[in-house]
């Protein structure tokens, strides 16, 4: 299973944190802290997984951000690879060519994809198509709810007028 | 006007703190903007819940405390429309974790969403409670978890799969509930309901032996199929990854196969197909086709034998081992560790690969690879193996040298058949990263060399050679150091030279002459040093030649600001220079090491002495607090607890309290240095694990052996061995060193004080200065032999103890028919003004005797004597005859409230008890 899911930038900033398992905020930080001083400073050829407290943390660098899932020693690290890979494709599209910004400003969009992939540390979906949909499905409700209340707030403003 | 554009919206927000060019700009930003959330919570607007929480989730991912936010997760959650909802839920899953007890607060929430008529709000229900439900909130929503993985959307039925994996992972009693619904869902035509569906059966299996048993039988020819209909299914671009369908899919189901496999020859059988074709088809250019083929080999590892698969497997295994992608070479190391348990020859016959993975540039290659050499080092291998590691230690990379040196330390250890390889492998290890091995490796070198006797002239031979070469390995030159100390002689005469070496002249002053040269390069290094002084010390008494050089060398740390330097140096001095006589026996050889309670320290066992000992901390850069005056006399005591006793059996009687083999008996002063050194290096060594204390101990075994040799020679000896230890502390009394030197050296006083007149109060020793000591000492020894007293009749009384404030005495009888036995009436009277509560009295033996305590009369001591308690004691004694009785003692009790502890030790007991 996933442990927790971290974004990390090249300047070893926090973009998005995932924990399915229970850290507490003290052990969250320490956590951020280590692991980012360990995969911020390995080089570019070296193999995407370091072993870490009896776990490991397999990791993929996109552009500037570093993409890291912590999994158990039983755990498919090539799978997660091809999980990170998923996340960041439907990233991509979702955002039309995502960057860093993106993720910054839209940071709980990228928490609703997330979660719209991974539940309880495993992969709920393995098609793009289907959590396009499912994303888009919800971000039209909340638009919807969005219009109404204008509307209904320019009703008022027009009858208070 | 809209809601939603008011006050700083999050973007504005988010744009403020990224302009922050400081760390305490950043923090004035977000103290302002919580303020600004705190008081928009506390005026409980519902229109700007929405974004004080989607602000405060940027807020707590930059790490800053964001409890006061909790409250209002739950106000979303409880609010009917979904955007509410939505941010309400993510918050939860941000903001808190299943430990907080806010938690169950939520639980009547989840539960009515996920009976909410919009799908949406299901789901993101059971996206929350998959996330964070705590043991109680599984318990209380099982059922609807349940009923939803029948849903009509399929959406909702893989969020219920996933959820119920996170409901049986805390409550594991529950899984049998999901059996039936999950056997269903394996059916489904979905692949993310399959996808998780798989999974939940997976994890069903591994909690529940039921739950496998069933779906082995109902459910493993579908899995299987399922499988083919994957593996063989046309392009399909929704889930084709690099040509591959569905590759999450393929993995989940190997995984499933494989729980279901293992242990099960007839389940095994029915998948060897499927995993043939997918070990042989499975395109491995891409790291999807990579994953399958590594999940893939690790279930043909796990399922029941069929040797063709097997095979399959490992060639594919040593394929990944030659790829150039680390990756993929990552996870074939990773596997083979795996799989050389079923085929360790399969495994072997990659050996010269593995061992190249081990020079890798990539560390967890590295580390992986290194590992799996470890298991797969054998009788046969081990030279070979061992000796390219030790090569590849030239060359690695420092942070590496610790990890690989303790690998091939434990491989050395591991397969030493022969002592001499052992000895060249470890030279080798300590010669190329000394500075990376633990204590515990030099300190069972040294065990290794003492205990082979014919190797000792070879060893140090090497030793000299090696540490020629490589002067700055720091623990390859203690060893060597050691060596050279000990077998000094033999480095010079060439004794037991072996036909492999080549021939060495090494002349005394050779060897005094590394010693010299490098106790000024080792300076930064106190153990070393004191390591040094040692060696110098006993080459002293090989080398007469050289005796006047090593005491020039020696004198020159008699300046020394190190306190412990400066006080080796000055015994030693003192020992070569007056006690000619004394010194080659002081410098004898250490006897045998014990392996077997070395091996047995190291692996924790630690004998009865360790509650006495209080922080002997020994490794300090300065050796000023390592000795403190009590804490010797505390050591002594220890060790000496029955010193008093008839000294010829001396050595046995040490031997016997430290519960050691060390040596054939016969007594020498050597000997009694040798015990005595082994006593110290028990106590500190169990401690420190730092053998370099051996070194201390030279010190108080001389004034010891002097101290058992007083009641021979008189006090002559003492006199002597006082005027070593004052001198120094009456010339220079200005610096401060000094001046704790002179402290020091007052507790082989202390000790010796204790040793003959253990009714004296240590405290009246120490507090007095050296030279009224040495009287109080002189003084008190003739006046109370342990001996004089004894010859009274059985029935007799003694004072066990007295101080200024309380007496004890003892009234001793013996039981007709039983003379083992010793009754005593101990009886303990009050000499101060004061009354005492708490009274509690302790008593200790050594382990020839035992005590059995009766309980106290009473536990408070009237004043002015007025007024006792009596205490029974019954003693054993198993060596009755031969050892007379010893005890020491320890009472405590309040003054006015105050807590005062009083020892002593109780050796006047009449002898033959």
């Amino acid at each position: 299973m996933i442990h927790f899911v971290l974004l990390i930038s090249r300047q070893g900033k926090v973009r998005l944190t995932k924990w399915y398992s229970p850290y507490s905020q003290k052990e969250r930080t320490k956590v951020i802290r280590e692991l980012s001083g360990m995969i911020l400073t390995r080089g570019p050829k070296l193999c995407n997984f370091v072993e870490w407290r009896g776990y490991k943390v397999v990791y993929k660098r996109y552009a500037s951000l570093y993409f890291c899932m912590c999994i158990d020693q039983e755990d498919n690290e090539l799978e997660v690879l091809e999980i990170i890979h998923h996340f960041v494709e439907i990233l991509d599209r979702y955002f039309g060519s995502v960057c860093e910004l993106d993720l910054i400003f839209n940071f709980h969009k990228a928490y609703y994809i997330l979660d719209e992939l991974v539940i309880a540390g495993e992969l709920q979906e393995s098609s793009k198509k289907t959590v396009a949909r499912l994303i888009a499905a919800q971000d039209s409700l909340v638009e919807a709810a969005k219009e109404e209340a204008s509307s209904l707030s320019n009703i008022i403003a027009q009858a208070t007028k | 006007m809209n809601p939603f554009s008011s006050g700083t919206r999050l973007r504005d927000m988010i744009r403020a703190i990224r302009a922050c060019k400081t760390a305490a700009e950043e923090r004035g930003v977000v103290r302002k903007e919580c303020a600004a959330i705190r008081a928009s919570i506390s005026e409980n607007d519902p229109d700007y819940r929405h974004r004080n929480l989607a602000k405060l989730m940027f807020i707590h991912m930059l790490g800053y405390p964001t409890h006061f936010g909790q409250m209002e997760c739950l106000k979303l959650i409880a609010s009917p429309g979904f955007p509410e909802k939505r941010i309400g839920y993510l918050g939860l899953m941000l903001l808190l974790d299943e430990r907080q007890e806010v938690l169950m607060l939520v639980t009547n929430s989840i539960k009515q969403d996920l009976n909410h008529t919009n799908q949406y709000i299901v789901g993101l229900a059971l996206c929350a409670l998959g996330n964070i439900c705590s043991a109680e909130m599984a318990r209380d929503l099982a059922p609807e978890i349940e009923r939803l993985l029948q849903f009509r959307d399929p959406n909702i039925r893989k969020k219920a799969a996933l959820c119920s994996i996170r409901i049986i992972k805390k409550v594991p009693d529950l899984a049998e509930n999901f059996v039936n619904p999950v056997a269903a869902l394996l059916k489904e035509k979905h692949h993310g309901v399959l996808i998780t569906g798989v999974q939940l059966c997976a994890d069903l299996c591994k909690v529940s032996a039921e739950a496998l048993e069933y779906f082995r039988k109902t459910c493993t020819d579908g899995l299987v199929k399922v499988l083919k209909d994957v593996a063989n299914s046309p392009y399909a671009p929704e889930y084709d990854i690099s040509g591959i369908s569905d590759p999450f899919l393929h993995i989940r189901l190997l995984k499933v196969l494989r729980v279901l496999g293992q242990g099960d020859a007839d389940a095994s059988d029915s998948m060897n197909d499927i995993l043939a074709q997918v070990a042989t088809k499975t395109e491995s250019n891409k790291n999807a086709g990579n994953a399958i083929l590594y999940e893939c080999v690790e279930t043909i590892m796990n399922i029941e034998d069929n040797g063709g698969l097997r095979v399959l497997a490992i060639n594919i295994l040593g394929r990944f081992l030659s790829n150039r992608d680390n990756n993929i070479r990552y996870v074939a190391l990773n596997m083979l560790m795996r799989a050389i348990a079923v085929d360790s020859k399969a495994v072997q016959r990659h050996r010269a690969t593995i061992l190249e993975c081990v020079k890798d540039s990539d560390p967890s290659i590295r580390k992986r690879a290194l590992d799996l050499v470890c298991l797969l080092v054998n009788e046969t291998n081990v030279k070979p193996l061992t000796k390219e590691l030790t090569e590849h230690l030239e060359v690695s990379d420092p942070e590496f040298k610790g990890d690989l040196t303790a690998k091939i330390c434990s491989i050395v250890e591991k397969f030493s058949h022969e002592k001499i390889w052992y000895i060249d492998q470890m030279l080798k290890v300590l010669s190329e990263a000394g500075n990376y091995v633990k204590d515990e490796v030099w300190h069972a070198l040294i065990v290794v060399i003492t205990n082979a006797s014919d190797l000792h002239g070879y060893a140090v031979r090497s030793l000299y050679r090696a540490v020629q070469k490589a002067r700055d390995q720091e623990t390859l030159f203690r060893v060597a150091v050691w060596c050279i100390g000990e077998y000094g002689e033999m480095l010079v005469n060439n004794f037991g030279r072996l036909d492999i070496e080549e021939p060495t002249t090494v002349t005394e002053s050779d060897a005094v002459d590394v010693l010299e040269t490098s106790i000024k390069i080792h300076s930064c290094d106190l153990t070393s040093q004191a390591m040094c002084l040692i060696a110098l010390l006993k080459l002293s008494s090989r080398f007469p030649a050289c005796s006047q050089r090593i005491n020039n060398i020696i004198g020159q740390y008699k300046g020394s600001f190190v306190l412990e330097l400066q006080q080796r140096a000055t015994e030693f001095n003192s020992i070569i220079e007056r006690h000619q006589n004394m010194r080659s026996s002081l410098a004898e050889r250490m006897p045998v090491l014990d392996e077997a309670t070395f091996s047995g320290r190291r692996a924790g066992s630690v004998p009865a002495a360790v509650s006495t000992s209080q922080g002997v901390s020994v490794n300090l850069p300065n050796g000023s607090a390592k000795l403190s005056t009590a804490h010797v006399a505390d050591l002594l005591d220890l060790s000496l607890d029955d010193a008093p006793a008839p000294s010829s059996s001396g050595g046995e009687f040490l031997q016997d309290l430290l519960g050691v083999n060390l040596m054939p008996v016969s007594l020498q002063p050597g000997h009694i240095y040798c015990v005595l050194y082994e006593s110290f290096r028990m106590l500190f060594l169990n401690y420190n694990s730092d053998p370099h204390i051996f070194s201390f101990s030279p010190y108080y075994w001389y004034l010891l052996t002097n101290a058992n040799q007083a009641q021979k020679r008189g006090s002559d000896v003492l006199l002597d061995l006082l005027s070593i230890g004052t001198p120094p502390a009456q010339s220079s009394p200005s610096t401060p060193q000094v001046l704790s030197s002179n402290t020091d050296n007052r507790s082989p006083l202390d000790i010796l004080d204790r040793l003959s007149t253990p009714s004296a109060p240590s405290a009246q020793v120490s507090s007095t200065g050296g030279n009224s000591s040495m009287l109080d000492l002189l003084n008190g020894l003739p006046s109370s032999p342990p001996t004089s007293e004894g010859n009274g009749p059985a029935h007799s009384s003694v004072t066990a103890f007295e101080s200024s404030s309380l007496r004890l005495t003892f009234n001793i009888s013996k039981q007709p028919g039983n003379p083992q036995m010793t009754l005593i009436d101990g009886s303990f009277t009050n000499k101060s003004q004061d009354v005492f509560t708490d009274f509690i009295f302790q008593a200790a033996v050594p382990k020839f005797l035992q005590l059995q305590l009766d309980p106290a009369s009473g536990n408070s001591l009237p004043a002015n004597g007025n007024g006792s308690i009596t205490q029974k004691l019954r003693i054993t004694n198993s060596q009755h005859g031969k050892k007379s009785l010893v005890m020491r003692i320890r009472i405590s009790y309040k003054v006015n409230n105050k807590d005062v502890l009083e020892e002593g030790q109780v050796s006047n007991f009449p002898r033959d008890l």
